[in-house]
This record gives structure tokens, sequence and C-alpha cells, in this order.
């Protein structure tokens, strides 16, 4: 266990960083636990450096045009729309 | 706007009227065509693989209401096969737990025994198929989430290598680690569900052909005359002694049967459980940046501006584990942060793929306990989240190293189910379901 939780600031600045509003109690409890978890995470730092190829390769394939979601389905679970397109909230 | 928590369990649960576990978020009857190999069977889908028409909720109050406009390409599979959807299976939420705990929509019961956890986070799917309310189930697995509820439930799973198996429709949590997998209650019907889902989708550029034309039911022949069998040592070490000794009386059933038993250890292992969190969390901090209540989710008519609204929303609509985990995600990505964290797990996690590939030139197969405990009792373990992560231990070397792996029950502790892991090398799914169907009890 940790002796010292992260700094309740800092975990308010991550918050707000992830868009993420977090109220008093949770902010105390994550600053507590997020101690105990970084902490664990520490022992990556044993870790050597490791040459390895990646696995993945790009995929390439031809540009078509298929049939893709209607306006409509694209907007049917959307809370709020208007004139057919997304309706989010002010940008300030 | 009401300011409280949305509580979905209270009103929203449309699951099958014999559903006595909670297994079931909602309820479905969607019949496949005609006369394929799933012809007549029922088929239940963990609730963040997308279903056309029919709610999927990843048991989060934030996709409460989303029903998703197309199939994943799994379902599509399953109908075409001849299967029949009855419902989409409760989960912890965005599949970051290991107990369905942290659903929005309650606990799943273990059917083996009541007063305990299913596992998770596929706990649904395994509680679905242990109790017999479907015949084949479908879960994800991103660090053990087949392979966990399967072994606490008493049933089989099957983790695919990674790109087996098209991820297309699926709800996103960590890309990189994860695959669906089938649950059963015989490793048979496990790879007869494997066969129907697995193979190249050109709507997920990760799949490779390594699953066409498989024939993986026809693997489950229970012969391992000279399989060469390696125990993970290290994986035996954080393991309760009633589980080591269910595990090791398993292996014996094996040896008797002409297996060869041997012993690896990997060293990079030590640092699996740490490399994994790192990952997922900051995939999960990356893919869960969409849930913003525009184009689903709670209605955000909140006061301020843009990003004031986005996070009210998503404070409503996430539960404290993936909070935790965006915020941690967030952190490990962050200015400053990054090589010591994000870039230091890539190292541990190419690392212990290097170790499994030398332990490959070896044995056939690895093998361990697939968790290192009994299914703990519902309510026990959520308030400490660092032992949860633990617990995955045994299960996340084989996310990190992208290879194939079946959980196959056996034996109980006090009554309570005790999983065998097998784990095999890249496209080894024949040979990890040959050694199962041989431990099958």
């Amino acid at each position: 266990m940790s002796d010292s939780p992260v700094d309740p600031e800092e975990v308010r600045h991550v918050a707000d960083l992830a868009r993420v509003d977090l109220d008093d109690a949770e902010l105390a409890e994550f600053s507590e636990q997020f101690a105990d978890i970084l902490d664990y995470f520490e022992a990556l730092d044993e870790v050597p450096e490791i040459d390895s190829e990646p696995e993945l390769v790009n995929v390439m394939r031809p540009d078509e045009v298929h049939d893709g979601l209607t306006q409509e389905e694209a907007l049917r679970n959307a809370p709020e729309t208007e004139d057919g397109f997304f309706k989010g909230p002010t940008v300030s | 706007m009401s300011s409280d928590h949305s509580s979905p369990t209270d009103d929203a649960h449309d699951g099958p009227s014999d559903d006595t576990h909670n297994a079931f978020i909602t309820d479905a009857s969607v019949e496949g065509d005609g006369e394929g190999p799933l012809a007549g069977k029922t088929v239940a889908i963990k609730d963040n693989i997308s279903t056309d028409g029919v709610r999927t909720t990843c048991g989060s109050a934030m996709l409460a209401d989303y029903v998703p406009p197309y199939n994943a390409t799994v379902v599509d599979r399953v109908l075409e096969a001849g299967g029949t959807l009855n419902g989409k299976t409760n989960m912890d939420e965005f599949g970051m737990g290991g107990t369905t705990e942290t659903s929005a929509f309650g606990p799943v019961e273990n059917p083996v025994d009541t007063d305990h956890v299913p596992g998770g986070s596929s706990g649904g799917s395994a509680a679905a198929v242990a109790a017999g309310e479907a015949d084949l189930a479908l879960g994800t697995d991103t660090g053990g989430s087949v392979r966990n509820p399967a072994a606490f439930c008493g049933v089989v799973g099957i983790k695919p290598t990674y790109g087996l198996v098209s991820r297309y429709g699926i709800v996103a949590y960590a890309n990189s680690l994860e695959q669906v997998g089938p649950l059963a209650t015989t490793v048979e019907d496990a790879a007869l569900l494997l066969d129907v889902i697995s193979g190249p989708d050109d709507r997920d550029a990760t799949t490779n052909d390594g699953g066409a034309d498989s024939d993986y039911a026809a693997a489950a022949h229970g012969d391992v005359d000279g399989l060469t069998v390696g125990i993970i040592t290290d994986l035996i070490e954080g393991a309760d002694d009633d589980v080591v000794e269910t595990f090791e009386a398993s292996l014996d059933e094996l040896e008797a049967q002409g297996a060869e038993i041997t012993e690896v250890s990997l060293d990079s292992l030590e640092h699996a459980v740490q490399a994994y969190y790192v990952i997922a969390m900051s995939e999960a901090s990356s893919n869960l940046a969409r849930f913003d209540g525009v184009r689903y989710g709670p209605e955000g008519d909140h006061e301020g501006n843009w990003n004031d609204a986005f996070a009210a929303v998503r404070e409503e609509g996430f539960g404290p584990e993936v909070k935790r985990r965006i915020l941690l995600g967030t952190y490990a990505l962050s200015a400053g942060y990054h090589d010591k964290y994000y870039k230091k797990a890539q190292d541990a996690r190419a690392w212990v793929k290097q170790d499994f590939d030398e332990a490959f030139e070896d044995v056939d197969v690895l093998a361990s306990p697939t968790m290192p405990v009994t299914p703990p009792t519902l309510g026990e373990s959520l308030d400490d989240p660092l032992q949860l992560y633990l617990m995955d231990a045994n299960t996340v070397p084989v996310n990190l190293a992208n290879l194939p792996a079946i959980s196959v029950p056996a034996g109980e502790v006090d009554g309570l189910p005790v999983g065998l892991q097998l784990i095999g090398p890249k496209f080894g799914e024949e040979t990890i379901i040959r050694a199962a169907s041989a431990a099958e009890q």
C-alpha cells in the first residue's frame, strides 16, 4: 500500500483532460487508489528495452463506394437532432 | 435533468423470463437462416457485440438505450450458420472487470453457487451457458474475459489468436488486445462455434486467413498421445494451494493418456499485469472518448460550453471502474509520463511475446490454472481495484502475446469450479482444442 495519495489536484487535472466530472468523494477515493496502482506500475521500470518487429502491416484495398448507413439510421440514437444533423452543445 | 446516476437495474431489464441469474440484459429472438451447423441451437451474445435492431448496452448506463443499426460480423456469421440469438448477456461495464459486478444492470449470480460471482467480464455469457439458458454464447476476451468466467462457471471458453476472428461491430475497449471467443458446455461445441465465427473479414483489416476453412470441431478427438505440455511455473506461485492441486490432478490425467508433462519458466510474466493494464487503460482512454452524449448516450441539456457538457454527460453515464481506467489511461499517455508507462509497457509486451515464442520451441502447449483463485463471493472484491487486477495474472499474458488459449473445467474445490488453461502458439487452435478435449471430465 502506498502511504501518500496522489495529489487530488493532479487527479482533477487528468479528469479535466479526459472530460469527466468528478464529485469530491470520487476525487478522494481515486487519489487513494491511484497511488497504489501507480506504485505497482512503477515496476515496469525494470523491463529491458526490447527490439521487436510490429506484427501488423498496412492492408491496402481499392477505394470503392459501398452502401453505408442512411442518414436516418446514423441519427437514430442521437438524443437531439435538427434538420438531419446531430445537435451538440454550444461551442464557446 | 436529474443529477443522480441513472439506474437501469430498476426498470430496463428485459431478459428472458427464465433468467434467474441476471445473465441477460435484453431478451431477443432472432432466427438464423435454414440448415447450418448451428441449426436448432440458441446463441447468447455478449452485450458489447452489435446486434441490428436489438439494444446493445455494454453493461453501461451510457448506452442504456442504444440500438445498433447493423450487425457485428460474428453475429451475421452465427445467423448464416442457422443459430438463433436468444438474448444479450450481462457484462462488466465496457468489459472492465472480472466479476460482472461493475455492470450498470446489476451483478450476475454464478449458477454453480449463487452466492458467488460468475467471473467476468463475459459473466452473463458463461452463466447463461452454465445454467442451460443458451446452448452456446459469444464473449469477448481483452485480458481473460472469456476464460475467466468459463473457469468460474465450469464451462469451456476459447480466446482465439489475435486476428482469427473479426472485431467489426464490437464496441472497442482495447483494440490491440481483444478477440471475440465462444463459450459452451463442451470443447467440441466451443470449437464448432469458433469454426463459424473465424476467418477473414474485409471490414476488419487486422483479420487474417488463419481461420479460413477451419475444422476445429474435428480436433476435439481426445487423443493427446505424444503431446508435450509445459507447466508455466511462474503462474503456479501466486495461485491458491487447492486450485494448484486440482490443476495438477488434471495434468496427471493428461499424462496417463500419453502426454509428456514438463515445466517452463517465463521471466517476463512478472511484468505482464502491469503492462496489460497500462496498455488496456491507454487504449480505453482513447476509445471511450466517443461517448459524449451527441451521437448516442444520455441527453445532455447541460449548462456551459461543450467541454462542460461532455464532462457532465460522462460523469453521469460511466460507472467508477470505467472512470478509473479512462483517467489512469489518460495519465499514462500524458506528456511526461508516456515514456515511463506506455513505452515501457510496450517493451514488456514484446518481451512476453519473445518468451512465449522461445517456450514453444520445446513444447506443444503451455498450461496453468485459468484463475489463481476460486470465484469470490458477490460483493467481496469491489473496493480494492488493484487486488482485482492481480486476479488476472494468468490470463493477460496470452492477450499481450496475441496467442490462442482455452479454459476447460479441471474439477472443483469446495463445490466451486477450477479451470485448466491451455495456451497454444499463434494459430495453434487445433492443438489446444485437442488437448482440452482430452482433459475434459
